[in-house]
């Protein structure tokens, strides 16, 4: 073989490389954008699909828990949205048999669970806390929740919004949390309702419940998602 | 050198009456990386890039691996040399590439497995004895040991270290976004908490290896690097200069690997 069909040989053989151009879409900023977004909608795909309605979360004793005043209070907004706790109420509404205004006295009149469960923020700390509350899945029961419906949406206090996928509301351990260290709720960590949800990141676990929806159809998202973050976010 | 076509460059001598020459070898060519090695080389240069430069991104929101309440941070990075611009920004393309990351990964190791090519890059025991003195070759100025393959020990050993950091990586990140799924994992790593620190410490081992591989690049030349883009490395020195291949055959000692059109 001579030099020139060598050098021939070489330049193919550099040319089969060129899909790997196809990466600087990537770069490209009118493609940039929904290719990160197709990209972060395949991961909440494949986390929705990994989610085992069966499988636990791993729980801890009392001795691993992080004491109560070293656990984290995050808010979007504020810390203490001022609910007037004598008038408040959930307000269930969607897919439901009986919907309507809902109070404390009803949730705590479920079965109440305890657990102790690690608590992921999406900035990367994390803290071992102790939940007590109902089950969502024996609230979705109580209301008469419709079993095709998809979704949960919630609103609060502070204008937060978040939703959840069925899967994940009828977890055993996602819980409409009324206290934690076996006190009732504070203000600043979501009284007089919160959910607790062991199995998703922080963000989803919504502070201060004023409005609980069962949706076949997901008209809003959530919060941060908004911003651009993952929706599904299972652990 | 098994498994890798062997080509003998030669070009047309003329003597001093302008008369045509019978051809001289002017060059032997080995080629060494097949194609579906240099893709996912390529690939993944570029998925690491982001993957790291995403991963500082995430990092910067909450430097520490202590306690959230006091939070102790261990390092500022700064945001220029991150990718993302802000924390969301940073899931999204670490999300996003990690699937290319891992498929690239997936495929490589896939490939080098079933066509046998990983003997070019495995460290195995008989490569032990032959570390010793590229070490010294390397660090202490000792004398360069003869090369009979593509690689010497040492780079195996570091090839076949930076092959396992990958899966590391991909394992400890995997515990990180899904601890409760991947619990079995997350328990052999010590829990969230520790699978963050492991993630974080086999990236830092993994850019050490990525600084030294760079600087051998640029010590070994043109004809390296350029084989890694077009598989044929010319002049390799662990050919032997005495081969018996006569003038003006092309020898293949396996027709495995060798690029179509070559005559």
């Amino acid at each position: 073989m001579d030099e020139k069909k060598f050098r021939q040989i070489g330049r193919r053989e550099l040319l089969k490389l060129t899909p790997v151009l196809a990466l600087g879409a990537f770069a490209v900023p009118s493609l940039q954008e929904g290719l990160l977004k197709k990209g972060l909608g395949f991961s909440d795909w494949a986390s929705a699909r990994l989610f085992r309605s069966r499988h636990l979360a791993t729980t801890f004793d009392n001795a691993e828990l992080t004491p109560f005043a070293k656990f984290p209070i995050n808010g979007y907004d504020v810390d203490d949205p001022g609910v007037i706790f004598e008038n408040w109420t959930l307000t269930v509404s969607g897919a439901v048999q009986k919907p309507g205004e809902y109070t404390l006295a009803q949730v705590q009149a479920l079965p109440r669970f305890r657990q102790n469960t690690r608590h992921i923020c999406v900035e990367g700390w994390d803290v071992i806390g102790r939940f007590g509350g109902a089950r969502l899945s024996d609230f979705l029961q109580l209301v008469g929740a419709d079993p095709a419906a998809r979704f949960i949406t919630v609103n609060c206090a502070d204008d937060y919004y978040e939703s959840l996928d069925m899967e994940t509301a009828l977890h055993p351990q996602t819980l409409l949390c009324y206290e934690m260290y076996e006190q009732p709720l504070t203000r600043a960590h979501g009284a007089p309702l919160r959910l607790t949800i062991p199995t998703k990141i922080g963000y989803k676990q919504a502070k201060y419940l004023t409005d609980l929806k069962v949706t076949h159809v997901l008209d809003r998202v959530g919060y941060w998602e908004d911003q651009g973050y993952s929706w599904f976010y299972g652990l | 050198m098994s498994g890798a076509a062997i080509e003998i460059i030669q070009a047309k001598g003329k003597n001093a009456d302008g008369e045509e020459e019978a051809p001289v070898v002017v060059a032997r060519a080995v080629y060494e990386h097949p194609f579906v090695v240099r893709l996912c080389h390529w690939i993944n240069a570029v998925a690491l890039f982001v993957m790291v430069g995403s991963g500082l991104q995430i990092f910067r929101a909450f430097p520490s691996f202590g306690a959230k309440i006091p939070q102790k941070d261990l390092l500022h990075w700064p945001k220029a040399f991150a990718i993302g611009g802000w924390l969301g920004g940073g899931l999204q393309w670490h999300l996003t590439f990690m699937w290319i990351y891992i498929a690239t990964g997936v495929f490589y190791l896939g490939y080098q497995i079933f066509s046998g090519n990983y003997r070019q890059v495995l460290f195995t025991p008989r490569d032990v004895p032959g570390v010793w003195p590229m070490v010294k070759h390397y660090f202490f100025f000792g004398p360069k040991p003869p090369l009979r393959e593509a690689y010497n020990p040492l780079q195996k050993h570091a090839y076949t270290t930076a092959i396992g950091l990958g899966v590391l990586s991909v394992l400890t990140g995997l515990v990180v976004w899904k601890p409760i799924q991947f619990s079995w994992l997350a328990w052999m790593m010590g829990g969230f908490h520790y699978a963050r620190i492991w993630h974080f410490a086999v990236m830092w081992a993994i850019l050490f290896f990525v600084l030294g591989h760079l600087v051998m690049v640029i010590l070994h030349g043109w004809n390296n690097f350029v084989s890694m883009l077009t598989g044929w490395k010319k002049d390799p020195e662990y050919f032997v200069p005495d081969d018996p291949t006569p003038k003006g055959e092309i020898e293949r000692e396996d027709a495995c690997g060798t690029p179509e059109g070559v005559p």
